[in-house]
């Protein structure tokens, strides 16, 4: 079954955006980084899980309605690096690229320090230098490998 | 050296550094020669918690220089206590001064502070952080003492929260020392400064008990078991005890061993150590004002 026929199995999408290739079982975390928790009335699919030649398993998020930032697709890339993100205009899809790791993250992430100078009211905002296996406060340089879904800042 | 603030150990080459230590030790023999080089200017001291030897030492070193203060004073005393963030005060400040000193209970203040001015920014200590001139002027007693060839320091103590250690431990790394830390398990070094050695390539070993390192080291860099940390005062007083010299216990020293203290310590040297050739902590302490000088004069020399 080749993967088009597998994005079949959810409904397609008048416009909005199809994140696609999201390793298998992270796509609530990829929700919870576009801050989708349903309350915001987004019309949103999600297949967990999907047979994938390319992943073994992959999830497929479908948001209707909705195009990603920067900042969201580059926090994206750490925890579904093989992810690719197509935006979706009247059912067509218009563009289609995959997520490359970015150098740094900007005002995603939230310094799990609670005596860095980043969580305090300070005209700032959380940045994070992308490392090898995680993430690095640029300010307290308090390092975050495990579970990054875990630090995404509330709106 | 061309730094416009002085943040951290890691911005430091090793040609900052000898540049820093080679004008401290020219400022050290003649101080006289620079009593007029700063006049005109001012520095802005910024001390959110207290300090003495750091605040004492940079208002020496630009009094020394000719130049004079303007302090902050104490939080109570300050619009901090009326709520004014960091950002803002050291934007008010920067008009004072022609360059600005901050210590700050934060870790990432100086690093945050430094994006909102335009003058050269010291950190003088950012929480458990970094302390880049403190490392300076340990560098500086460090060559003086034992030399940089073929160094073998073991830093002792608190190493998780003790930012001279951190700052220290990413200078060493400059002149390939080989490096000791010997602490109890729960203040090893914390997981950034791990990360930052193994990525410098540096030979590090980590030690629970100072006898089985002790007779090879040059330098021995003891720190203050930080007793507010402990969530239990037994779990500190069981390992406080441990990391404890006297001039007994260095009898297993080399002769020529360096012992070193960023100060303030409380019982971690012993009182008769002061007297035995190894003490160096209070002219450690001492090197702080050329040291200082040296640092705030090529810095404001850069930013003229």
């Amino acid at each position: 079954m080749s993967d088009d026929d597998q994005q079949l199995r959810v409904a397609k999408i008048r416009n909005g955006t199809v994140i696609d290739h999201i390793t298998g079982g992270q796509a609530l975390n990829v929700l919870a980084i576009l801050g989708i928790d349903g309350t915001g009335g987004d019309s949103v699919s999600v297949a967990m899980n999907m047979p994938s030649d390319r992943l073994g398993k992959k999830d497929i998020v479908k948001v209707e309605g909705k195009e990603l930032s920067q900042n969201e697709v580059d926090v994206l890339s750490l925890i579904a690096p093989a992810a690719t993100i197509n935006i979706v205009r009247d059912f067509e899809v218009i563009e289609k690229a995959r997520v490359e790791r970015p150098s740094a993250v900007e005002g995603i992430l939230e310094c799990p320090n609670h005596n860095c100078i980043s969580t305090v009211d300070e005209p700032v905002e959380s940045r994070f230098a992308v490392v090898d296996d995680g993430v690095r406060c640029e300010y307290c340089d308090t390092i975050i490998r495990d579970d990054l879904p875990a630090h995404i800042l509330a709106d | 050296m061309r730094h416009d603030h002085i943040i951290s150990a890691k911005q430091l080459s090793r040609a900052d550094i000898e540049a820093v230590l080679d004008h401290a030790a020219d400022i050290a023999a003649d101080p006289s020669a620079y009593a007029d080089r700063h006049a005109d200017t001012l520095l802005g001291l910024l001390f959110f918690e207290p300090s003495t030897r750091t605040k004492m030492s940079f208002t020496a070193a630009m009094k020394r220089l000719g130049g004079d203060i303007v302090d902050m004073g104490s939080v109570e005393s300050s619009s901090v206590k009326k709520g004014e963030s960091l950002a803002d005060t050291v934007r008010v400040v920067e008009g004072y001064a022609d360059a600005l000193v901050l210590r700050h209970p934060m870790e990432g203040s100086a690093k945050m502070a430094s994006e909102f001015v335009d003058v050269p920014l010291v950190n003088a200590g950012d929480g458990a952080g970094q302390h880049p001139t403190q490392t300076l002027l340990d560098l500086y007693t460090i060559r003086e003492n034992a030399g940089f060839d073929d160094l073998t320091i073991g830093i002792m103590g608190d190493l998780k929260y003790g930012r001279t250690v951190h700052s220290l431990a990413h200078a060493l790394t400059n002149v390939d020392a080989r490096q000791h830390f010997i602490s109890p398990e729960s203040l090893q070094l914390p997981r950034s400064v791990r990360y930052d050695l193994h990525q410098e390539g540096a030979e590090v070993r980590e030690h629970t008990e100072l006898e089985t390192v002790l007779p090879e080291l040059d330098v021995l860099y003891v720190t203050r078991i930080q007793r507010e940390r402990f969530p239990d005062e037994s779990e500190y007083r069981e390992v406080a005890g441990q990391y404890q010299i006297d001039s007994e216990t260095l009898d297993a020293a080399k002769d020529d061993l360096t012992v070193m203290h960023p100060l303030p310590r409380v019982d971690e040297i012993a009182h008769d150590v002061d007297d035995t050739e190894y003490a160096t902590y209070f002219e450690q302490a001492h090197n702080g004002v050329p040291v200082r000088m040296a640092l705030l004069d090529l810095l404001l020399e850069a930013n003229r």
